[in-house]
């Protein structure tokens, strides 16, 4: 008798709705560690996939930028809890898709959980530190707060499939904002244990939807979207071609472009408060004052 | 049908404005002749043409452009914030000292009444180089560019008819406080005051090409907005042309902004003053003939009290005076263009095909000039046109509500997010549909409110970014 034991391999499904479908293409797609071992299938998000995923997106819309800030900074830092309580996993998906050592799978970990936690503690603030008071010239009162922009399609990093996936998702859902992610084409592991984390945290069902696949492939159906209010481009760094012509789609119903930088960006450094800037608008309400 | 207590006829008089017979393009602190074909601008209110005005075509926006820079580079962006300030501070202090000529001449070659451009206006106007002003030295403090405000470079500006002098303000001021130069195309229906302006910037001794205005129609624009040495496009106009912009700039580097058009809902609930409300509803929809991008053009009336506030509304319309925009009496000017007025009445007819009721007060309306009496359109449904377009003219649409989420639901229902106006004397239903409704910015008991310490901007297909107070600056820092 031989003691080679046979593994279970994996075959990943979508995060659409607070659910893990498969895709309704039918497709999966084969993903490898760095050095060319099979890891796992994972689904092929298509174009009903996506569209799927902006309904679930809108429907969690008004129930996730009405909570509380204090609401939404703890969901966010029980997100973080919970990664902690997984982080075997993801050092894991880390090494397999990054090819890092232990210690490095390790530390950008902590990174991903610490941009998490740094996060979690902007939801009640964002609001005072970019909104106040205007001194308007006449008896009114008037306040500018920020809001959430509504429904952001995220393409998410290539390179940086733990890091750089928190530090395009956090800042739009701190605020208010409900998602639709196309993760890492070659690095979509850490996204997958990221959704399953989202399913066991507090997060509702449709704030975050994670589609894994192709950005080239799936992120024209959301740029043009009609019901998609703001794009991140981040995932198709330096790739111009692809790039102008999703903002140029974007422009269709005016949505709210981050545009996609020449190369991907360093995510260890103090990411400052654009990205949660860029998917928010200024409502100013006035009203007169001894009448 | 003419009113028992008719009033004399007050014109502001014109001999305070030397209007030329042509204007040159305002580039590197001098006019100079344009290579485009001159158009001619009139008089919306007699037809009378008032003068002539060069057309820029690419090479003479090359030109602007390249001006813009050379004093980006050598002069406004090293010069230091408080100097900055001071230039804009003079600038300020001129568009007081001849705000009775700008006002005058805006009423002329805009066509709206004397009473808004004097008292609204140029006011205004001058308030936001004032405000601005003051940034210029304090950027550090503003929030924006992490510590190290920087400016963007060339500002290609592009700005509507409606509020000529305003808009030009909204975008220069803030541009130039932040240590950029700008080069600025006017409408081609109203450039007489952005010229004007030209002359101001000359007076303050403005470093030359610090503020170039090109005059031309939409091809200018468009050799503005693509021109490859602009930095920044910022834009103030129809929606339409909001896209065509965005798509322009993709992939560039250039930092845009966007304000585009409204359809706002003006919500009057049953327990609100229902004489303020009618003030309010008027000034939402006939201030400046409804050439206003954040009009109230979509009045929501509590079903409980929709006939009373009908019945005072439609006697307080019949109190607005319609004519000469030079009269100190008139309330409603002249449509801006022949063209303009052609699209208001089309929108208005189809209102009606479509069986909306159609009422206007008895008006006399003057036999030159284009014309259009206040009107009101009453049983709209959201299905029609009317409901759903921007007219940008002075005609109101009525739709009645039961409830606060229906109201809320009925004024979310476009794709639009300028503006929205809420009635009603209970404080904590304002702050809740204050709250419910995408728009950037909501009056409440109130309406059509601007000050230069207020961001202004919409959500959705109104457009992106923030005009005005702190959040303006962040358009033209890096």
């Amino acid at each position: 008798m031989s003691d080679t034991r046979i593994d279970v391999r994996k075959t990943y499904k979508l995060y659409i709705g607070g659910a893990f479908p498969r895709s309704e293409s039918g497709h999966s797609y084969v993903v490898n560690d760095t050095k060319g071992t099979f890891v796992a299938n994972a689904a092929l998000a298509s174009r009903k996939d996506a569209r799927d995923a902006v309904i679930a997106a809108r429907k969690a819309f008004g129930g996730w930028s009405a909570k509380t800030a204090y609401n939404r900074a703890q969901i966010l830092y029980r997100i973080a809890e919970v990664m902690e309580d997984r982080r075997p996993q993801f050092v894991e998906a880390l090494r397999q898709s990054e090819g890092l050592t232990a210690a490095r799978a390790q530390k950008a970990l902590d990174e991903a959980i610490d941009r998490l936690v740094w996060y979690a503690g902007w939801a009640d603030k964002i609001t005072q530190v970019v909104g106040g008071a205007n001194p308007v010239a006449g008896p009114f009162f008037n306040l500018s707060t920020p809001e959430p922009t509504g429904v952001v399609a995220v393409l998410a990093p290539q390179e940086s499939s733990l890091l750089g996936l928190i530090s395009v998702v956090a800042p739009a859902i701190v605020t208010g904002n409900t998602v639709v992610v196309v993760s890492s084409y070659a690095r979509p592991l850490p996204a997958v244990t990221f959704s399953e984390v989202l399913a066991t945290s507090d997060v509702p069902g449709g704030v975050v939807n994670i589609l894994t696949g192709s950005a080239a492939t799936i992120a024209p159906w959301l740029a043009s979207h009609m019901d998609v209010n703001a794009i991140d481009l981040t995932g198709v760094a330096g790739d111009v071609e692809l790039a102008t012509a999703l903002e140029v789609a974007a422009a269709d119903n005016l949505k709210r472009v981050r545009r996609a930088p020449a190369a991907e960006p360093d995510w260890s450094v103090d990411p400052g408060i654009d990205a949660m800037t860029t998917f928010l608008e200024t409502k100013t309400v006035w009203h007169p004052i001894g009448v | 049908m003419s009113s028992p207590f008719e009033y004399a006829p007050a014109p502001e008089s014109r001999s305070i404005v030397d209007i030329k017979p042509s204007y040159g393009l305002f580039i590197n602190g001098e006019f100079v002749d344009g290579h485009g074909k001159a158009f001619k601008t009139i008089s919306p209110s007699t037809e009378e043409v008032l003068s002539e005005v060069a057309e820029a075509d690419e090479a003479d926006v090359d030109a602007a452009v390249k001006a813009a820079r050379r004093a980006y580079t050598r002069v406004w962006s090293k010069m230091p914030g408080r100097e900055r300030a001071k230039y804009l501070y003079r600038i300020a202090r001129i568009i007081q000292e001849r705000g009775r000529e700008l006002a005058v001449l805006e009423s002329i070659d805009n066509g709206k009444p004397i009473k808004e451009s004097r008292d609204v206006d140029v006011p205004t106007v001058a308030a936001h180089f004032f405000y601005y002003a003051g940034w210029a030295d304090k950027l550090e403090y503003s929030g924006f560019g992490n510590g190290n405000p920087q400016p963007l470079g060339v500002a290609g500006q592009v700005i509507p008819w409606n509020f000529p002098l305003l808009m030009l303000a909204w975008k220069i001021a803030p541009a130039l406080a932040c240590g950029n130069t700008v080069v600025l195309k006017p409408a081609e229906t109203t450039p007489l005051t952005a010229l004007l302006f030209a002359e101001i910037c000359q007076q303050a001794d403005l470093p030359p090409g610090v503020v170039n205005i090109v005059t031309g129609a939409g091809e200018t624009g468009r050799a503005l907005v693509s021109h490859p040495d602009v930095n920044k496009v910022a834009f103030t106009g129809s929606t339409d042309v909001g896209r065509a912009i965005a798509k322009a700039v993709a992939g560039s580097a250039k930092k845009v902004t966007l304000e585009l058009g409204g359809k706002a809902a003006n919500i009057v609930f049953d327990d609100a003053p229902i004489d303020q409300a009618v003030e309010g509803i008027v000034n939402g929809i006939f201030f400046n003939q409804g050439h206003v991008c954040c009009a109230g053009s979509r009045l929501l009336v509590q079903e409980s009290v929709a006939d009373e506030v009908l019945e005072r509304l439609k006697r307080r319309m019949s109190t607005l005076r319609v004519g000469d925009p030079l009269d100190k009496n008139t309330d409603i000017g002249a449509i801006n263009s022949a063209e303009q007025l052609a699209r208001i009445r089309e929108l208005s007819d189809i209102g009606e095909a479509e069986g909306a009721g159609r009422w206007s007060p008895a008006c006399d309306l003057p036999s030159n000039g284009f014309w259009f009496p206040p009107t009101l359109f009453t049983g709209v449904t959201q299905a029609h046109r009317i409901a759903r377009e921007e007219i940008f003219g002075p005609v109101l649409s009525v739709l009645t509500f039961r409830t606060p989420s229906e109201a809320i639901e009925k004024a979310n229902n476009t794709p639009y997010g300028l503006s929205a106006g809420v009635w009603t004397d209970k404080g904590s239903l304002i702050l809740h549909m204050a709250n419910q409704l995408r728009a950037g910015v909501v009056w409440a008991n109130t309406f059509n409110k601007f000050d230069p310490t207020s961001p202004f901007g919409g959500y959705k297909e109104s457009g992106y970014g923030r005009e005005g107070g702190r959040h303006g600056l962040e358009a033209y820092l890096k």
